[in-house]
C-alpha cells in the first residue's frame, strides 16, 4: 500500500551499479506492494482461473479433455501447449498468485508495524480548522462549556477519546473508533496468507485412489498404489508410507423412489487400523454418501456402485468356474449396465490352444428387466427381475497380447479379426442358461453388488480450515466495524450570555459511504445536548 | 427424510403462488415505471430538499433542526407529483403482496418435499429473486430509490418467467449426496448472497448511466435526469455487497467442508467452484477499489457490474451448460 513511486528526478551523474540494482529492487518492490498492483493482479487471477470452467480439465475429465483436444485440431494442442487443460497447475496461472503473494506480504509488514504503531497512538490532534472536513457542523448553545463537554464524553463512550486544551481558552475532545476494523483486515489478509501456503503444501502431500470393492464381505487394503484401481499421488508422495489400514465392504444397499430417483446409498463395512491391525480387531461402520469413515490420516468414501452379475461355466468334461466381474451402469441410477465377464479354459496347457477356447459373456444388465420384442430394457433400478441379455464370445481375447484392456468389455479388434466369434446369444433369468455348440454350459446365477470407494489423503486441509475460518471472522470485523474520527471543539463565548460556540468535524477513515447521516446523528446529539 | 412421499397438493398450490407472485410483480413493475416517468420533478424536489438539509447541518444550522420547506411547487407539478407518489406507493405495496406470495410458494414447496425448498434450479431461483426483493425492500426504506424499484424487478421478473418455464422441476426429494445439513447451510448462503448481490449490480448499473450522464448531460438525457444523485447509489451498491460479500465468502466456506464429506476432498476447481472463486475475487478487488486512488467511482461500479455477470454466468452457465459435479441443478 506504498505510496505511488515519484517522478525519477534527473540526475546529474550515473550511480553506480550496484546502486542501480539497488534501485530496480526497491522500486520493483515498490510497485509490487502498491494496492493499484495487488488490483490488477487480482483481476488477472479472476481472468486465468475463467479457461478452468470454460474449458475441460485434464484432472477433473481426462478422456473428454483428449477429445476436446482431438476435435480442435491445432488450436486444441495450442492451448494444450500453452496449459489451458491444467489451468491450475500452469506456470501462468502459478506465477500471478505467487506476485499475489509476495504482494500481499509486502503490503502486510508495513500494515502490521503501523498497526502495532496506532494501537498505542493517541486520537491526533483536532485540525485547526474544522469546517475543513468532509463533515462538520456548528452551533452556539446556552449550556457552558463544561456541561457541553461532560455531555460529549458521556455521548462518546466506546470511542478512544483525548481531551487537549488549545491557546485561547478553547477545549477540545478528539475521538477516534473501529480500530477493530483494522485488526480483522490483518487477521483476514493473514489468514488468506495461510490458507494459501497450507493449500499449497497439501497439494505436495496429498493422493486419492479409487477402488472397486464386491460387496460380499471382500476387503481392500492401504497397502500400496498397486491395490487401487487409479491413484493420483501430490508430488511428495510416491505410494511406498501409506498409512495401513484394511475395510471389509460386507453389503450395499440403495433405495428408490417410485419414480426411481435414488435417495439412499449405504453400506456396511469393517473397518481395522492402527493397533487393530496387530490385533486383529474389525470395527463396524455404517458407511453412507456424505458420511465418510475417517480413520487417522484417511478418509473412505462411497462414491459409486454397480452390479456384478455371476455367471458360472460348466465345460464339457465337468469342470465349473463362477465369475463376478463387475459391471458398469450405462445411466445413472443403473437401470441397464454393461460389461464382460472372461473365463479361461480350465486343463489346457498349450497357449494356442487356450487362445481359441477363451470365452467372454458379454453384454447388457438390467436389475428389473422388462424384455420388448425380444430386446431386453430397464424397467427401473431396483432388483425386481434381474435379468441378463448376454452374447458369449469364443476365441482369443487378446489377454496375452500384453495391451491393457477395459474389464468392461472385448477387445473389438479380436472379433473383427474373426479370432474371436460369437456363439451364443440368449436373454437369460436367474439360474436360466444356455449350451454352447461344444456342450459347455453357461449359467446365470444371480447378482452381487460392489462399491466404488475412494480413499483420500491430505494432511493440511484441517489447517486450510483453521485458516478460511480467521479469514472469516476477520473479514465480518474488517466489513462491519466503521473506522471514524470525531472531533469536539468548543469555545466559550467572548462574554458571558453570549453562549458557547461547539463545532464538531468527522472524517471517515475507510470508506467514505455512509457516515453522512451517521455524522450528522451524532452531531445533533452534540450540540444540541439531546439524546435521539 | 428419505423417501418421503412428496405432497401433490401442497406442491400445487405453491406454484400457484409463484405464478401469482410473478405477475404481481409485473404488475408493480408497470406502477414504478409509471412513477420513473411522472414523478421526475416532485422527485428532484425531493432530494433538492434532501441536500439542503445536509447542507444546513454541515454549514452549521441553528441550535434545533428546523424542518426545510420544500422549495415552492406550482399546482400543476404539485398534482403530477401526487399522482406519482401515489402510484409508487401502490407499487411499493403491491412488491410486498407480492413477495408475501413469493415466500408462501417457498415454504409451500418445502413443506410439500419435506426438505428446504432450494433443491434444484427452479427452486433455487425462486429463493435468490425473493431475497433480491427483500433485500429491495429494506434498501427503499433507507434510501430515496423507490422510484428505481422497477429496474429491479425487470431481472427478478425475467428470471422468475425463465425458472418457472423453461427450468421449472416437479417437486421430488433430491439425491443422496444432497441429502445433507450442508444443503441447508451452503445454498442458503449462496442462494442469500446471490439475491443481495443482484441489487449492488443494478445499483451499479444506475450508477454508470447516471455518471456518464452528469459528465455529458446529453447521454441518457431523459433517463439519466431522474435517477439520484451518482453518490446515492454508490452508497447502495457498497452497503449492500459489504454485506453479501462475507455471507458469500461464507457459503463457499461452507461449500468446501461440504465437498469434503460427500465428494473427497474440500476444494477441486469443479466449473462452479471456480466460477464462485472468480466472483469472490472480483468483489475482493471492488472492495480494493474503493480503497485505492483512482479508481473509486466509476472503475469500482464497473467491477461490481462485472461481480454480478459472474454471478449470473454462474447461474446459468455452470448449471446448465459445463457438466460438473454441481450440475445437479435437475433440469432436463
Ligand atoms: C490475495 C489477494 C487478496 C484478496 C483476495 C484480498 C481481499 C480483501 C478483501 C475481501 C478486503 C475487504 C475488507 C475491507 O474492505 O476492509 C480487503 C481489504 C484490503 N486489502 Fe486486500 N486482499 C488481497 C490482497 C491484498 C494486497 C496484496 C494488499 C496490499 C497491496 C491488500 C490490501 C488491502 C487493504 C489496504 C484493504 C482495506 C481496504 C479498506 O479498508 O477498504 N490486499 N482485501
Amino acid at each position: 500500500m506504498t505510496a505511488t513511486e515519484a517522478p525519477p528526478e534527473p540526475k546529474p551523474y550515473r550511480d553506480s551499479p550496484g546502486k542501480r540494482v539497488l534501485a530496480f529492487l526497491r522500486n520493483t518492490w515498490r510497485g509490487l506492494t502498491a494496492m493499484r498492483t495487488a488490483l490488477i493482479l487480482l483481476f488477472l487471477l479472476a481472468l486465468a482461473a475463467l479457461p478452468g470452467a470454460l474449458l475441460p480439465q485434464r484432472t477433473l475429465n481426462a478422456p473428454k479433455t483428449e477429445q476436446y483436444i482431438a476435435d480442435h485440431g491445432w488450436w486444441g494442442t495450442l492451448l494444450d501447449r500453452l496449459q489451458f487443460f491444467d489451468v491450475y497447475s500452469s506456470v501462468w496461472f502459478s506465477a500471478i498468485y505467487l506476485l499475489l503473494m509476495i504482494s500481499l506480504v509486502g503490503c502486510l509488514l508495513p500494515r502490521s508495524v503501523e498497526y502495532l504503531k496506532s494501537m498505542r497512538a493517541k486520537p491526533v490532534l483536532t485540525p485547526r480548522n474544522l469546517s475543513r472536513l468532509p463533515h462538520f457542523a456548528k452551533a452556539t448553545t446556552p449550556r457552558d462549556p463544561d456541561e457541553v463537554l461532560a455531555a460529549a464524553r458521556t455521548r462518546l463512550k466506546g470511542w478512544r477519546a483525548v481531551e487537549r486544551e488549545e491557546d485561547g481558552g478553547a477545549r477540545t475532545i478528539s475521538a477516534e473508533r473501529g480500530y477493530l476494523r483494522e485488526t480483522g483486515n490483518l487477521v483476514f489478509h493473514f489468514g488468506m496468507l495461510g490458507l494459501i501456503i497450507a493449500f499449497a503444501l497439501g497439494k505436495m502431500y496429498t493422493y486419492e485412489g479409487q477402488v472397486i470393492v464386491q460387496a460380499n464381505g471382500s476387503q481392500f487394503c492401504n497397502s500400496g498404489i498397486y491395490a487401487y484401481d487409479s491413484f493420483s499421488p501430490g508430488l511428495r508422495v510416491d505410494g511406498t508410507d501409506l498409512n495401513p489400514f484394511c475395510v471389509k465392504v460386507d453389503d450395499f444397499s440403495a433405495e428408490f423412489t417410485e419414480a426411481g430417483q435414488p435417495v439412499q446409498y449405504k453400506s456396511h463395512v469393517q473397518y481395522q487400523a492402527g493397533a487393530d491391525l496387530e490385533t486383529g480387531t474389525w470395527r463396524d461402520y455404517l458407511l453412507e454418501v456424505n458420511s465418510p469413515l475417517r480413520l487417522a490420516g484417511d478418509r473412505v468414501y462411497l462414491l459409486g456402485n454397480g452390479y456384478s452379475p455371476i455367471f458360472t461355466i460348466t465345460w464339457a468334461d465337468g469342470t465349473t468356474r463362477t465369475q463376478a466381474t463387475q459391471w458398469r451402469p450405462t445411466d445413472p441410477t443403473g437401470t441397464l449396465n454393461e460389461g464382460a465377464t472372461k473365463f479361461d479354459p480350465p486343463n489346457i496347457t498349450d497357449p494356442f490352444e487356450r487362445r481359441t477356447k477363451q470365452l467372454a459373456v458379454t453384454g447388457l444388465f438390467a436389475p428389473d428387466g422388462l424384455l420388448h420384442g425380444g430386446v431386453l430394457t430397464g424397467g427401473g433400478p431396483e432388483m425386481t427381475n434381474p435379468m441378463v441379455a448376454v452374447d458369449v464370445m469364443r476365441g482369443d481375447l487378446g489377454l496375452d497380447s500384453g495391451q491393457s484392456q477395459s474389464i468392461f468389455s472385448i477387445d473389438q479388434s479380436m472379433v473383427d479379426d474373426g479370432r474371436l466369434t460369437r456363439v451364443a446369444r440368449s436373454n437369460l433369468n436367474v439360474g436360466q442358461s444356455v449350451t454352447l455348440d461344444d456342450g459347455t454350459v453357461v449359467r446365470f446365477d444371480g447378482v452381487q453388488r460392489f462399491v466404488s470407494l475412494q480413499i483420500s489423503h491430505d494432511p493440511t486441509q484441517t489447517y486450510v480450515l483453521g485458516f478460511a475460518v480467521a479469514m472469516f471472522l476477520g473479514l465480518g470485523l474488517s466489513l462491519l466495524i466503521k473506522r471514524r474520527r470525531l472531533w469536539v471543539r468548543v469555545v466559550p463565548g467572548a462574554e458571558a450570555g453570549t453562549g458557547t460556540v461547539v463545532e464538531v468535524g468527522g472524517l471517515a477513515r475507510t470508506d467514505q459511504a455512509g457516515y453522512g447521516e451517521e455524522f450528522t446523528r451524532i452531531a445533533e446529539e452534540l450540540l444540541t445536548g439531546k439524546r435521539r | 427424510m428419505p423417501g418421503a412421499a412428496v405432497n401433490a397438493t401442497l406442491s400445487q398450490y405453491s406454484d400457484w403462488s409463484y405464478t401469482t407472485a410473478t405477475a404481481i410483480y409485473v404488475l408493480a413493475l408497470v406502477f414504478f415505471l409509471i412513477e420513473q416517468s411522472f414523478g421526475a420533478k416532485g422527485r428532484r424536489a425531493a432530494e433538492r430538499t434532501r441536500e439542503r438539509a445536509r447542507e444546513l447541518v454541515g454549514a452549521g444550522g441553528p441550535d434545533t433542526t428546523e424542518s426545510v420547506t420544500p422549495p415552492a411547487e406550482t399546482p400543476a407539478t404539485r398534482a403530477a407529483r401526487g399522482r406519482a407518489e401515489r402510484i409508487g406507493r401502490m407499487g411499493a405495496s403491491l412488491a410486498v403482496l407480492g413477495a408475501l406470495l413469493h415466500l408462501a410458494a417457498l415454504v409451500l414447496r418445502g413443506v410439500a418435499t419435506h426438505r428446504v425448498p432450494w433443491g434444484n434450479m427452479y427452486e433455487y431461483i425462486m429463493a435468490v429473486t425473493f431475497i433480491a426483493v427483500v433485500t429491495w425492500l429494506v434498501v427503499i426504506r433507507k434510501f430515496p430509490a423507490r422510484h428505481l424499484s422497477g429496474f429491479l424487478l425487470l431481472p427478478v421478473v425475467i428470471l422468475m418467467f425463465v425458472g418457472g418455464t423453461m427450468l421449472y422441476t416437479v417437486a421430488a426429494p433430491v439425491q443422496p449426496a444432497l441429502q445433507s445439513y450442508w444443503l441447508v447451510i451452503h445454498v442458503s448462503a449462496a442462494a442469500a448472497s446471490s439475491g443481495i448481490f443482484l441489487v449492488p449490480g443494478v445499483a451499479s448499473i444506475l450508477y454508470l448511466i447516471r455518471t456518464a450522464h452528469e459528465r455529458d448531460p446529453k447521454r441518457f438525457a431523459r433517463f439519466g435526469s431522474r435517477l439520484p444523485a451518482a453518490d446515492v447509489l454508490d452508497r447502495i451498491a457498497y452497503r449492500t455487497t459489504v454485506f453479501a460479500f462475507p455471507l458469500f465468502t461464507f457459503g463457499v466456506l461452507c461449500g468446501a467442508v461440504w465437498a469434503e464429506a460427500a465428494w473427497g476432498r474440500f476444494w477441486g476447481w469443479d466449473p462452479k467452484e471456480t466460477t464462485a472463486f472468480i466472483a469472490w475475487v472480483v468483489y475482493a478487488a471492488y472492495l480494493h477499489s474503493r480503497a485505492t486512488a483512482g479508481w473509486r467511482g466509476t472503475r469500482a461500479a464497473v467491477i461490481n457490474t462485472l461481480g454480478f455477470a459472474v454471478t449470473v454466468f454462474n447461474l446459468f452457465f455452470v448449471n446448465l451448460v459445463t457438466t460438473g459435479l454441481h450440475s445437479y441443478a435437475g433440469v432436463g
